[in-house]
């Protein structure tokens, strides 16, 4: 019952953040919804690994936050870098390496 | 995990996550998100899982939102201007992954009590630098080669 719960509540942050990625325009509004997404998987992760007394749960959620945060700050600097280059925080005028 | 303890936090995880894709203020996104994340950090707490819930104050909530926000003040623009960009076909597609989501929630087995005692950390540190200590030291060189990676991208180019 708990455990069914948790998960719902996960699976419906995580449609949030998915809505934010797809929806919203402004570069670090993706960044920050997907930051949403990430931390909905690590919810359902440890909720799963609570039920069933996993502590593999624990260090797959420690190792998700290490490589959430070496992703953020990639991200980050190619959004700095993006921004001073091409002068745009939009993800519509970033589609040059489209085909 | 008690009911009185989800059902305090659970509304305070949606708003946090609304509120980050709703504001059109960046920074108030980013303070959302920071709720979010505390508001996880809680629910951590009460899946027994100290240890997980400090690491992710500390690094996600701390550094991430450091970051971002250090973005956000170097960036000339911090509103989002506009409106959505496709927001039907988005909705429908998050709503989609939302239903199948959960409808795959029916083939879970959820009987039985929770077992929990993920413990006070102890074990999860032990196995950490025991079994996974392979795995461990290569995040450490991919936190390390982030840090240069970022670097590297993000210097300017200094021309003579």
């Amino acid at each position: 019952m708990t455990l069914e719960r948790l998960l719902v509540l996960a699976f419906l942050v995580f449609s949030i953040g998915l809505f934010g990625v797809l929806a919203r325009r402004h570069v670090i509004a993706v960044l920050l919804s997907l930051e949403l997404m990430f931390n909905s998987v690590n919810l359902a992760i440890l909720a799963l690994a609570w039920h069933h007394g996993w502590l593999e749960g624990v260090i797959l959620v420690l190792f998700g936050i290490a490589i959430t945060v070496a992703e953020v700050a990639v991200g980050l600097s190619l959004f700095l870098l993006a921004e001073r280059v091409r002068d745009t925080v939009n993800v519509d005028d970033l589609s040059r390496l489209k085909g | 995990m008690s009911d009185v303890a989800f059902w305090i936090l659970a509304p305070l995880l949606v708003a946090g996550a609304l509120g980050v894709i709703l504001s059109r203020n960046l920074y108030h996104s980013a303070y959302c998100l920071a709720g979010v994340l505390v508001t996880t950090a809680l629910f951590y707490l009460a899946l027994t899982a100290p240890l997980v819930a400090a690491v992710q104050i500390l690094l996600y909530t701390g550094g991430v939102l450091t970051l971002v926000v250090y973005a956000l003040v170097i960036t000339a623009s911090s509103e989002d201007a506009g409106r959505w960009r496709r927001p039907v076909p988005a909705a429908v597609l998050a709503l989609l992954v939302f239903v199948v989501l959960a409808g795959m929630l029916r083939g879970l087995d959820a009987s039985g009590d929770p077992l929990g005692g993920l413990d006070d950390g102890a074990a999860a540190g032990a196995a950490l630098f025991s079994r996974y200590l392979v795995p461990f030291e290569l995040l450490s060189l991919l936190l390390l080669g982030a840090i240069f990676g970022a670097l590297a991208i993000a210097r300017r180019e200094e021309r003579s």
